[in-house]
């Protein structure tokens, strides 16, 4: 890059937040002030009685945050958290991926029957999925025992099980995401490039992986990282299937840990120190992410 | 221009500088006419107490001119998150609400409910002294029982002659009585016992003397881990195993579940209150069952029962007061409890209305023996809210039923937990 380039867009910054202005208001009141007042929240003794005025505001400063950091329990459910998400993530990004390579290859009926079964379980609202699921994978009366001939196994018992059904679940929902999006990456691949490959003697494995690739990168970046954040927070599914975290506790993951320990049981300050920590560990994900591709590949 | 700007920026980001507080609730006001609102708590099968309550409305409606009754069904499951919204914003609030007693101390401190004089009610002096005590917190009465509930023993007559068994005389017979009938009877539960049935659990503690928290110097500090709670944990615990109810099917389960277990047939015993009657006779188990006061650590002894019921208050924040504590007087009256009792089979608070429906409907005897032998009550703080909300109890009991945790472990997290909770 020379300099005169630099120049024009610095010339070009100028005009272009102008133009940006009113969608950056509109962000900073929808989204910095809620994340003020967050912020502002962890740093009191902030319970149902400061809300309601019949006790007095006491500021603790890193208060909340020295309790939930010395907490091992805290430590245990961020641990679980990472790893659902990690698993739910790769699940997602495999299923999405593979549906849309399957996708750009069957005929139109066979897509669209595709698209509309992933458009529905898209279209199914969490609390009413996790429940369909939970009919399904019942006890007793579940088909999917009935299926198996293993009537009285109980999915939603043994941790890793449980973790394993709600995991599936998540997938479930989340994946039309992907596959729309990939699917539509893959469309928009001019023909002459995949054309210019073949000709220059690219296999389907040499195509895939040194121009399909890395033409989807950006929409790759896009759905892992709204993946990532999506699956960080997941609340409904553990909170529903495994009826607010599981036996004793073990398939907590820390949404729902946070709603359990801190807005539940009024203690808001607390609770907003929580969610304070999972944003910045969310920003840190995400900024990491995209140094490390920036790093392996050209720029986004 | 600069500084007058810079002056506005800052008192504007100085005056944020604290989270939002809705100030001290207005004490209200006390005007006659109007729409008195009510919230109630939603039922599984709510026809009957609707019915009751719409006779209660009339009869108001036409005692007071230019005075109409909204009456709005919460659920149960989230009814923290609508009283909190109505204590935050008492404009949304109701004038009147029923409310569950162990909620009572946190809806107190969080400024929700008026105190109540009941001076000048000649009802109120027939109402139990030791069930009006739930609806006290330091010695102020804020809510009237409404009704309580008591649980008590219920078990299969079929199984227990075809098996040629008697009812637990002890809290310790009951384990191994429980296994007989799981041994040869399979399919059954012996006892339908939930992991996450606190107050089927909290009988075995205080039977052996334990309890969950003990006051000491006005503060409260947990009693969970002694060895005597420890000892009632240990004999509940033992009921969720695979032997008598196999932790996969009831670890999960609370009290509703338990039930529900023995209302389908799959259970030969469970711990029951007196409100599941109705449900129970219009189940699998209908005309096979009877019920025992829930045995104590000695033979003849009565495990003292958990007091639930549910009050009726005036909320702090009411427009009209007068009218409100008038309408809780009728609803909570003698008269609609009774009503309440044939409809819903709520036990009344009231001595002699209690006595009257215990002399007619001998299936009650149970649990007025119960009730009559002491009852117990969780501890009246706010911070109980807190302990409930964490699934403090809940946790301990999965924990040793069915995470294989060692209850001396299990038992000293709990009441670090609580008495964290409690010194908030």
């Amino acid at each position: 890059m020379d300099k005169s380039v630099l120049r024009t867009a610095k010339g070009d910054g100028r005009i272009a937040f102008a133009y940006l202005a009113p969608a950056l208001l509109v962000l900073v009141g929808l989204m910095g002030y809620p994340i003020y007042q967050l912020v502002l929240i962890s740093l009191f003794d902030y319970g149902q009685e400061q809300v309601s005025g019949g006790a007095p505001l006491t500021f603790l400063g890193a208060g909340n945050y020295a309790t939930l950091l010395s907490d091992a329990r805290f430590w245990s459910v961020l641990g679980q958290t990472v790893g659902f998400a990690a698993v739910c993530v790769a699940g997602t990004l495999l299923v999405g991926a593979a549906l849309a390579v399957l996708a750009t290859r069957v005929r139109t009926w066979a897509r669209m029957v595709l698209f509309l079964a992933a458009l529905g379980a898209w279209a199914t609202p969490a609390v009413a999925g996790s429940t369909i699921w939970l009919f399904l994978f019942d006890a007793n009366l579940g088909f999917v025992n009935e299926v198996l001939g293993t009537t009285g196994l109980s999915w939603t018992y043994d941790k890793w099980m449980a973790f394993g059904l709600v995991a599936a679940q998540v997938i479930w929902c989340s994946f039309p995401f992907v596959l729309v999006t990939l699917y539509a990456g893959i469309k928009a691949i001019p023909g002459e490039v995949l054309e210019a490959a073949e000709l220059d003697g690219a296999g389907a494995v040499g195509t895939a992986t040194k121009v399909i690739l890395p033409l989807l990168r950006p929409l790759l970046v896009v759905v892992t990282i709204q993946s990532i954040i999506w699956d960080f927070k997941v609340f409904t599914q553990i909170y529903v299937m495994t009826s607010g975290g599981g036996i004793a506790g073990r398939n907590l993951v820390l949404n729902v840990y946070a709603y359990q320990q801190a807005f539940a049981a009024s203690e808001y300050g607390l609770g907003a120190s929580i969610g304070v920590v999972m944003t910045a560990l969310l920003l840190l994900v995400t900024l990491g992410y995209l140094r490390a591709l920036r790093r392996s590949g050209e720029a986004l | 221009m600069r500084f007058a700007a810079a002056v506005v920026v800052s008192a504007v980001v100085l005056a944020g500088c604290a989270p939002v507080q809705s100030g001290s609730a207005p004490s209200g006001g006390d005007e006659r006419s109007g729409q008195l609102r009510v919230w109630l708590f939603d039922e599984v099968n709510r026809g009957p107490k609707e019915a009751v309550v719409k006779e209660a409305v009339t009869a108001f409606e036409q005692a007071h001119q230019g005075v109409t009754v909204d009456v709005q069904y919460i659920q149960v499951q989230t009814r923290a998150e609508r009283f909190k919204a109505a204590f935050s914003d008492p404009r949304s609030a109701p004038d009147v609400a029923e409310f569950g007693n162990t909620d009572l101390a946190g809806y107190v401190a969080g400024g929700g409910f008026a105190e109540l004089d009941l001076g000048g009610w000649g009802e109120a002096e027939d109402l139990l002294p030791a069930v009006l005590d739930t609806g006290k917190v330091d010695g102020k009465v804020y809510g009237v029982p409404w009704y309580v509930g008591v649980r008590a023993l219920y078990y299969r007559t079929d199984v227990f002659q075809e098996l040629n068994l008697r009812p637990p005389a002890t809290l310790d017979e009951i384990a191994p009585l429980a296994r007989r009938i799981r041994a040869a009877k399979p399919d059954l539960l012996g006892i339908s016992a939930g992991g996450k049935y606190t107050y089927g659990a909290m009988p075995f503690v205080w039977a052996n003397g334990g309890d969950i928290a003990r006051e000491e110097g006005g503060k409260y500090v947990s009693a969970i881990d002694s060895a005597e709670s420890k000892a009632g944990l240990r004999q509940y615990t033992e009921l969720i195993a695979d032997d008598i109810c196999p932790p996969a099917q009831c670890a999960g389960n609370g009290g509703d579940a338990s039930v529900e277990a023995f209302r389908a047939g799959k259970a030969a015993m469970v711990v029951g209150g007196d409100f599941n009657r109705k449900s129970v006779d219009a189940s699998a188990a209908a005309g096979k069952y009877a019920v025992v006061p829930l045995p104590g650590k000695e033979a003849g002894e009565i495990a003292p029962a958990f007091a639930g019921g549910n009050l009726l208050g005036v909320m702090r924040g009411s427009e009209r007061k007068t009218l409100a504590n008038e309408f809780l007087r009728l609803l909570g009256g003698k008269e609609y409890q009774r009503r309440m009792f044939d409809a819903m089979g709520n036990l009344p608070t009231f001595g002699d209305v209690q006595a009257e429906v215990a002399r007619a409907n001998p299936v009650l005897e149970p649990f007025i023996a119960t009730l009559e032998a002491g009852t117990r009550f969780v501890p009246v703080t706010p911070n109980w809210a807190k302990i409930d909300a964490q699934a403090v109890l809940p946790t301990l009991l999965q924990q040793v039923a069915a995470g294989g945790e060692d209850l001396d472990k299990a038992a000293a997290a709990a009441a670090d937990q609580m008495n964290a909770a409690f010194a908030s």
